[in-house]
């Protein structure tokens, strides 16, 4: 094609459009240029609200197309991608659309060549405002004026690009039930339920400044919202601070922010050492040194800790979870129903009761109030693993060959990890200071079961006293 | 026993909901307001293929829908769960009218796609579930709802159920909570597996059911349009990555899955003694997922992503799996970009589908230089290795045996949020 060299026509044509988002109006004119093969570098475009135009450039007498010239054609991608590039706010957008189609002529192959700068350039574009167009709709946010049949749903967007004439259907789907109006900088939106009408340009004051549900909406997004595992990264990259001043949930986020650090440093400092102190000297340093701890929030509940009783040097330590709510009002453990039970077995198992250490893996009662009566509530893994620094004392100082764990809190106690107590029942384990560990049911838990069951796992339980028996005589032997 | 407020309820239900890892709303068919008989001219509501992300929280992940539970009270005691009988939470619950007001009432803010209803199971699980149906019911008759609605089915409630839970919503799922039976037996001791799968089954006979019905009757009513998925807990048992692998492949293979999606095991206030207390890195959900979409449109059988995994049947943590694939099976490249078969190019670490499709059709059109390839993907650095183009061919880089240290540098590690 041979460029436009007709005298008596100006260098450069200035080709006005109707709007920012006028690509009907560029097709238009693109194709009477490409008639009459005006090359892409004596065409500017005006777009009404952006600067640029050639000041030498005459716009009033555009070349009349060649009364033979053959409708251009363009490939069917080319129109769509082009459709959705002259939305975006890049002046150069229309220029950069007329050269690729003064290329296409020639390569109609070019649109699939995205190693192109031209290609790459509206593939670009395009991507940038299908997002442009996506946020519009996952971000604009409604709010209620009126009520009944004056119920009007009003939101103030901020869009990017020139995008909202291109959403409007989107809105008209989804809500044709309702009335509603989008006012943005560009221009509104008005849907009376039947009917779309376009408005001139608003100001964020023209909407409403507050809606009763964003109180509901404001609490279901921080409570969906999972602290331990905070990635703010990812949050900003799909939902960047721009956008933020219109949604209402936004507000919360630094507080949410701080509010996970905080807790995630609250996290830490409890994983780390509590306890920095020298191990106490004696078992009734112990007993008092336990009253006054406070590193986990059952030593904070104002209860009484209940100090591990018996010999102070014997072979046998007996562990369990922790004080209920008999032993608490008396101080003492195992006093209450379970540590009945277990007194019966050990009787029955030959176990001089007398001559064991008996201790909790946790020393405070951990409960729920429940009108007049304390309810008790399981240790958590972080509680227990906490006081087992209390344990590792007493069995410093105690020194037992054999320690029989009651139930899955004191074995982890002195595991240091959860174990099944069904998996791990009726065997010795070695602790590291040479003793031995069996671990068994603790008794509450055969209080739980009905007649069949209980009759069952009480014999279970009655064995593995019998063997902890026979092995601690052997041990002695 | 007086409720707490809505709100109070609502903030109770929604936290016990965010273990739940989905909240897509993709995948249905398109519906708008405006279509259908013209009645009352009150619908709200439409659906487009892709789903709409309407908020991203602090923890990254997006807010499609509104995703809550009927109620947190439950009479299981599974021990990953934070609704478990024997925590100590506080409970609430919702009336399936507030669930569907309280739907509308966001959607019609747009601030959601539609609801994700999940529930603790109360009295009995047909029961639970005829309530959960019953929410979905008033969305879609009442206020004529267009939205979406996914339902989290109780796979032990009656079968029957099971599938009318189908006609109201757009997605159904069930969980099969952990990779291995062992797992389950021991953290859920009132779940059972082959009830769990015989509930999938149902779905997938019904979902093949209505849509060989509407083949034939285009009034047929439409079921689970967006096809049904599951959920499995990664971490809380001894199940290595290639054990997840396996099981994933096989429920896609068995139930039509249109998703599995894995969550880490979080630790959740309260914990119960059984699990473990250090959760697993998050990166482990993220190689999963990406094994995952490996075998979905990388054309990767699963035994090829398993070879991805070390000794130990786990995934690199400090690099992908289809590096980690590449690395192994160094003979497979260099693969040349200007001839090699879209299959091959699908190999190449650092090149996704996009930018594979972007290769072929540029290549029509023009021989590939390194150049080109730059301007067509994200980062020609991490693919020199293991491509040819016009004008580079890699000098037996892909022998070297510190080839992982050169595109994937050890990074500093990353300490552990809340390390035990």
């Amino acid at each position: 094609m041979t460029p436009f060299r007709d005298a008596g026509i100006a260098d450069a044509f200035a080709v006005p459009l109707a709007a920012p988002d006028d690509f009907a109006g560029w097709r238009d004119q693109a194709r009477r240029l490409l008639m009459a093969e005006v090359p892409p570098d004596r065409v500017t475009w005006q777009v009404p609200g952006e600067g640029g135009g050639d000041l030498f450039a005459s716009g009033h007498r555009l070349p009349a197309p060649h009364p033979d010239a053959p409708q251009p054609r363009v490939p069917r991608a080319f129109l769509d991608l082009a459709a959705k590039a002259a939305l975006h706010r890049d002046e150069g957008r229309f220029a950069l659309l007329y050269r690729l189609l003064w290329r296409l002529q020639q390569r109609p192959g070019l649109i699939e060549d995205e190693a192109d700068p031209d290609v790459r350039q509206l593939h670009r574009l395009v991507r940038t405002v299908r997002r442009d167009i996506h946020k519009m709709r996952a971000f604009v946010r409604f709010r209620v004026i009126g009520s009944g049949e004056d119920e009007r749903y009003v939101a103030w967007f901020e869009p990017d690009h020139h995008i909202l004439r291109a959403n409007a259907k989107f809105f008209v789907n989804r809500f044709a039930g309702m009335r509603w109006a989008i006012l943005t900088p560009q221009g509104s939106l008005h849907w009376d339920g039947g009917v779309l009408s376009e408005g001139p340009p608003a100001a964020r004051s023209d909407a409403p400044a507050e809606d009763a549900a964003e109180d509901l909406w404001r609490r279901y997004y921080g409570s969906i919202f999972n602290p331990a595992r905070l990635k703010v990264g990812a949050m900003l990259k799909e939902m960047p601070r721009r956008y933020w001043k219109n949604l209402p949930e936004a507000a919360l986020i630094p507080e949410l922010i701080a509010g996970a650090q905080a807790r995630e440093a609250a996290m830490v400092e409890q994983g780390g050492n509590a306890f920095d102190a020298e191990r106490p000297g004696s078992l009734p340093e112990i007993a008092q040194a336990i009253m006054a701890c406070r590193r986990c929030p059952i030593g904070c509940n104002e209860t009484r800790a209940v100090a591990g009783e018996g010999p102070s040097q014997t072979p046998l330590m007996i562990v369990g979870e922790q004080p209920g709510d008999t032993e608490e009002e008396q101080g003492r453990p195992f006093i209450g129903p379970a540590g009945q039970l277990l007194r019966a077995h050990l009787a029955d198992a030959g176990l001089d009761l007398s001559k064991a250490w008996l201790t909790n893996a946790v020393k405070h009662f951990k409960f729920v109030p429940r009108g007049k009566r304390r309810l008790h509530q399981n240790p958590t893994a972080k509680e227990i693993d906490i006081c087992r620094w209390w344990l590792e004392s007493e069995r410093v100082l105690v020194r037992p060959r054999l320690v029989l764990a009651l139930g899955a809190s004191a074995a982890r106690s002195l595991l240091g990890k959860t174990v099944s107590v069904q998996q791990v029942r009726g065997q010795p384990l070695a602790l590291e200071d040479g003793s031995e560990l069996w671990i068994t049911t603790h008794p509450s838990y055969l209080l739980r079961l009905n007649d069949g069951p209980r009759a069952q796992e009480e014999a279970r339980f009655a064995g593995d006293l019998r063997a902890v028996a026979a092995r601690l005589a052997e041990l002695a032997g | 026993m007086s409720q707490p407020s809505l709100i109070e309820r609502l903030g109770i239900l929604a936290d016990a909901a965010k273990y739940d890892a989905s909240c897509t709303s993709s995948g249905t068919n398109r519906r708008t307001s405006k279509d259908g008989p013209k009645g009352s001219g009150k619908a709200i509501g439409s659906t487009e293929g892709m789903g709409i992300c309407h908020a991203y929280a602090p923890d990254g992940r997006c807010i499609s829908l509104l995703k809550i539970l009927l109620t947190n009270h439950c009479v299981f005691d599974c021990h990953y769960c934070i609704n478990r009988k024997s925590s100590n939470v506080r409970r609430a619950r919702f009336t399936p009218q507030e669930v569907a007001d309280l739907t509308m009432a966001f959607y019609k803010r747009n601030y959601i796609e539609g609801l994700f209803l999940s529930s603790g199971i109360v009295k009995s699980s047909s029961h639970t579930m005829e309530q959960l149906i019953e929410a979905a019911r008033i969305l879609r008759e009442e206020h004529e709802f267009r939205g979406y609605i996914h339902l989290k089915t109780i796979p032990e409630a009656d079968l029957e159920l099971v599938t009318r839970a189908g006609l109201y919503a757009d997605r159904v799922s069930i969980n099969v909570e952990l990779p291995t039976v062992a797992g389950l037996t021991r953290l859920a001791p009132d779940k059972n597996a082959a009830t769990i799968e015989g509930a999938m089954d149902t779905v997938k006979a019904a979902i093949v059911e209505a849509k060989d019905a509407r083949r034939r009757f285009k009034s047929a009513p439409r079921f689970a349009p967006a096809g049904q998925s599951t959920q499995m807990i990664v971490g809380a048992d001894g199940a290595s990555d290639a054990d997840i692998v396996g099981k994933a492949s096989r429920l896609y293979g068995d139930y039509r899955l249109r998703r599995v999606y894995y969550s880490a095991f979080s630790p959740i206030p309260d914990a119960s003694a059984v699990l473990p207390l250090q959760r697993p890195p998050l990166i482990r959900e993220h190689r999963l997922y990406q094994s995952d979409w490996l075998m979905r449109f990388y054309g990767f059988a699963p035994h090829e992503v398993q070879q991805a995994a070390g000794a130990d049947g786990m995934l690199p943590l400090d690099i992908d799996p289809k590096l980690a694939w590449a690395l192994k099976f160094r003979e497979q490249f260099p693969v040349d970009v200007n001839r090699a078969p879209r299959e091959a190019l699908l190999r190449v670490p650092g090149l996704g589908t996009r930018a594979v499709g972007a290769i072929l059709s540029a290549r029509r059109h023009r021989t590939l230089r390194l150049d080109d390839v730059a301007r067509l993907t994200v980062s020609v650095a991490k693919l020199r290795p293991f491509i040819v183009t016009a004008d580079w061919r890699p000098t037996l880089l892909t022998e070297r045996a510190d080839l992982k240290a050169l595109i994937a540098p050890p990074k500093a590690q990353q300490l552990e949020l809340f390390a035990a």
